[in-house]
């Protein structure tokens, strides 16, 4: 294995015909290079996309601060490289390394990979190839470091399952000390990998693939999944943390411009909004506030750390933060006078989202984003997002009015039993909203539309629905096309494509890792980005093993049907997904959840933890019960799976 | 109030180009909690100058910059401030207050001095060719589609060998003239005498200012 120093020597040689070769050297203020040999522990987090985008990744960050806190372990950073520095590796030998400490990925303890899309599949099997470690996991032998998975697309782990040696399900700030823990239990008492991969899929929480068969039936749907050691659970259950942890501050300050330039803190975990299309907000559950004077010490710190001249407030729901009035008061007061823009995406349509703006407004530049999502009653009904054309138009009348002069609306095709029609009220209301505008600012209003296209997720209501098909996406867009003909107006959309690679990856099974693997030996990676040749290589690789991509994408699913993911529990029971799904169908509402507890299955699952964290940090009714002592892996599963109608 | 700030800019810190470096200083300058002067309009600047952009991939140890605050303060506060706020790689090596009259920095260079380092693969017939480009009357090249001449330009050169035992080499040691439409590039010159770019190493150790 090369040297830093030998590595350090060859990338000299290459640095200065590459593109921002700023990526590649690491460096940052608030990167933190410890004493290789000072630690037993030692893990390299990968963000599977350029650095560009990667480094201002928070949930990396989070893992970061907790490991690099331990005085046992160390904590480095590794991401894609662009084509040009990946060409000029393989040429000179140099494995993909970290850029803290230059040392090969091949000679850490752990590879921690975030999968927050599944676009970022075929880029973790490069990585690895990169890497020079086997890309299978029942190829790597003693010396190989173990590698794990976590984010929002391991709720369906399986495409990726021959890769990922252990995939964290849920929350990642507890579980990686316990993995950690176990490593080290492993280094003490010499045990072999296979013994260290069956202590790990005995930590709740953790799902280790190679201890799970997936059965079939004859018409290629999961029959059932086996359990192939003793005393593994048969579902795997995601981790929680009950109170929020403090959130980091000493974000790592890039030396190049990349996308966030930004510190950023995250004012509330989860959504009770319960949009059905909606995967983050069915599977971050529960709803876990920080208080207001937490996040203005984080916030106050952070960009004192960073210097950054941007401070965002993340979450899923802005306006529903139940403190947001105050917080807005007080950070704006905070920061009076500073040169500091303060972003405070997803608030809702209503016109107290107005008045936090305009207190922001001494620190705001920019455009105003709303996501109405669909523009139908009956569309918003099946979506369960209810905005009525109204309550839009007044909220844009208003922010034209009060100056700002773009706005970006999101809207989504390919909802369940989409017609033309609601597509075409998309174009209606977004020419009233033009006209509207201009009545109330004059000629200068701008109208940004973004359309995607409905990607049935896993763990989400809409997951018994198929994706729109290629040509009514197409026909669905010429409309948008033909009707949003305005120089006000920008119209920006997925390309089907694009949508359907992303449908396939994230509904697939344990069939879907040969595509994957396939489709990266015919070149496939950078899969978000815009590459023509994409589809064709897809297509040759489902070719190539024998699998029909309309399987995953356009079949009508039995209402029994067991899906590919259903051993991984996100605690949101599936006949309450199912129920949702048939309320969805008849056009009913859940309004909030806040104001009405719908019996998701968060509370059981997890009514210790609720009970240890009483009171209004959860947004869920409070526990009154005395503590159980059975196991909640049997609520679970006592309640799937659910019959058929 | 006016400082002047020498420094140098090595290791990591080579690849980040001039705009970045721009942006760096900006949040340096806010860590280190001093009140960094803005220009007046609707997008307000940092009133921060470089004497001369160094090109990406060069490391430097004698950079020059100028930068305003809000308010007077004391120097040794400023650097002790800044070099603790700073990336590895950027060190701060002379500060000092300057008239807030003086001329722009960047009108007042007139030449810098690089050394490089060349490799011994390319190291032969290097004395020739420096004597050749020395000796030539002009060097007519073309740079993004416009001809010029390199020659005056040049208005030093030397060859020595790598002082360093364990590695062969020679150090080319040049003084480019660099002022508003007449700046030599290290890299034409490599290119003049047949060196290639890419395995080279180029330091700026001195920039050359008027009076």
């Amino acid at each position: 294995m090369l040297t830093p120093e030998q590595i350090e020597t060859r990338l000299e040689r290459i640095l200065s015909s590459v593109q921002k070769p700023a990526r590649y050297v690491g460096g940052e203020v608030n990167s933190v290079v410890k004493d290789w040999d000072s630690v037993s522990t030692r893990v390299a987090l990968i963000f599977p996309d350029i650095y560009d985008i990667g480094v201002s990744n928070v949930g990396l960050k989070i893992l970061y601060d907790q490991i690099n806190q331990r005085h046992d372990a160390l904590a480095e950073r590794a991401y894609s490289v662009w084509t040009d520095m990946e060409a000029k590796m393989r040429e000179q030998g140099i494995p993909l390394y970290a850029l803290e400490s230059k040392r090969p990925l091949g000679g850490f303890d752990i590879l921690g990979f975030s999968l927050p899309y599944e676009t970022l599949y075929t880029n973790t099997l490069n990585i690895l190839d990169l890497a020079g470690i086997p890309l299978r996991s029942a190829d790597r032998d003693e010396t190989q470091p173990l590698v794990i998975a976590g984010g929002h697309a391991c709720t369906n782990p399986e495409p990726m399952h021959a890769f990922i040696d252990a995939f964290v399900i849920g929350e990642g700030e507890e579980v990686i000390h316990e993995i950690i823990d176990a490593v080290q239990a492993r280094q003490s008492q010499s045990a072999t990998r296979a013994d260290l991969l069956l202590a790990l899929a005995k930590i709740p929480g953790v799902y280790v693939p190679r201890f799970y068969k997936t059965h079939y039936m004859d018409d290629g749907t999961v029959s059932h999944m086996e359990t192939l050691a003793d005393n593994l659970p048969a579902t795997i259950v995601k981790r929680i943390v009950g109170k929020l942890p403090p959130p980091p501050t000493k974000f790592i300050v890039p030396n190049i411009e990349v996308v966030h330039n930004r510190a950023s803190v995250e004012i509330m975990r989860g959504c009770t909004r319960g949009c059905r299309f909606c995967q983050a907000g069915m599977i971050t559950r529960p709803v876990r506030e920080r208080s207001v004077d937490d996040i203005v010490e984080a916030a106050a710190q952070a960009i004192r750390s960073s210097g950054f001249e941007e401070l965002a407030l993340l979450s899923l729901s802005s306006s529903d933060f139940t403190y947001v009035v105050e917080l807005v008061n007080k950070i704006s007061e905070k920061f009076k006078g500073q040169k500091l823009t303060i972003s405070l995406p997803s608030l809702r349509i209503e016109s107290v989202s107005i008045d936090l703006m305009d207190k922001l407004r001494e620190h705001y530049s920019g455009g105003f984003t709303l996501a109405p999502e669909a523009a139908s009653e009956r569309m918003r009904r099946t979506i369960n997002k209810f905005i009525p054309d109204e309550d839009i138009l007044n909220t844009t009348r208003e922010i034209y009015r009060r100056g700002w002069t773009t706005i970006k609306l999101y809207f989504m095709i390919g909802h369940p039993s989409e017609t033309i029609e609601d597509v075409q009220a998309i174009v209606n209301l977004c020419k009233r909203v033009i006209a509207e505008g201009r009545k109330a600012a004059g000629m200068k209003v701008k109208l940004n539309v973004g359309v995607g296209t409905l990607v049935p997720k896993p763990q989400t209501p809409f997951q018994w629905v198929s994706v729109d098909t290629r040509e009514s996406i197409l026909a669905k867009q010429q409309l948008l096309k033909d009707g949003l003909r305005d120089r006000s107006l920008k119209l920006s959309w997925t390309r089907p494509d694009d949508t359907l690679l992303e449908a396939w990856l994230a509904r697939g099974d344990r069939r879907t890792a040969e595509v994957i693997h396939a489709a990266w030996k015919r070149g496939a990676k950078f899969d978000a980005w815009e590459e023509s040749r994409k589809h064709e290589i897809w297509m040759s690789a489902f070719a190539e093993c024998g699998l029909d991509p309309a399987f995953y994408t356009h079949r009508t699913r039995r209402t029994d049907e067991i899906f590919a993911w259903d051993h991984i529990a996100t605690a949101v029971r599936k006949n309450f997904l199912f129920q949702d799904f048939r309320q969805s169908l008849e056009g009913k509402i859940r309004v909030d959840c806040r104001q009405n507890c719908y019996a998701c299955g968060i509370l059981p699952t997890f009514s210790n933890l609720r009970r240890e964290h009483p009171g209004g940090g959860w947004k869920c009714p409070d526990v009154k019960s005395p503590a159980k002592v059975s196991h909640p892996l049997s609520v679970i599963r006592g309640q799937i799976p659910v019959s058929g109608d | 109030m006016r400082i002047r700030i020498g420094f140098s800019k090595q290791g990591a810190l080579r690849y980040t180009g001039h705009l970045d470096l721009h942006n760096l200083w900006e949040r340096a300058v806010r860590r280190a909690a001093l009140p960094l002067e803005y220009s007046q309009g609707y997008h307000p600047q940092p009133k921060i100058q470089f004497a001369s952009a160094l090109p990406l991939g060069f490391a430097s140890c004698a950079e020059v910059m100028d930068l305003w605050l809000k308010e007077e303060r004391g120097l040794e506060a400023c650097r002790a401030g800044l070099q603790a706020a700073l990336p590895d790689g950027i060190q701060i090596l002379a500060i000092e207050q300057v008239d807030e009259r003086a001329p722009a920095l960047q009108t007042q260079v007139v030449a810098a001095e690089y050394k490089i380092t060349v490799p011994a693969e390319f190291a032969s017939g290097l004395n020739e060719k420096a004597a050749a480009l020395m000796l030539a009357a002009s060097l007519p090249r073309e740079r993004r589609g416009k001809t010029y001449d390199l020659r005056p330009l040049v208005e030093s050169l030397c060859l020595s060998p790598l002082p360093l035992e364990d590695e062969a080499g020679v150090l080319i040691f040049l003084r480019l003239a660099s002022r508003e439409g007449a700046t030599g590039r290290p890299e034409e010159v490599l290119d003049q005498m047949g060196i290639p770019a890419d395995p080279v190493r180029i330091e700026r150790t001195r920039l050359i200012f008027q009076g």
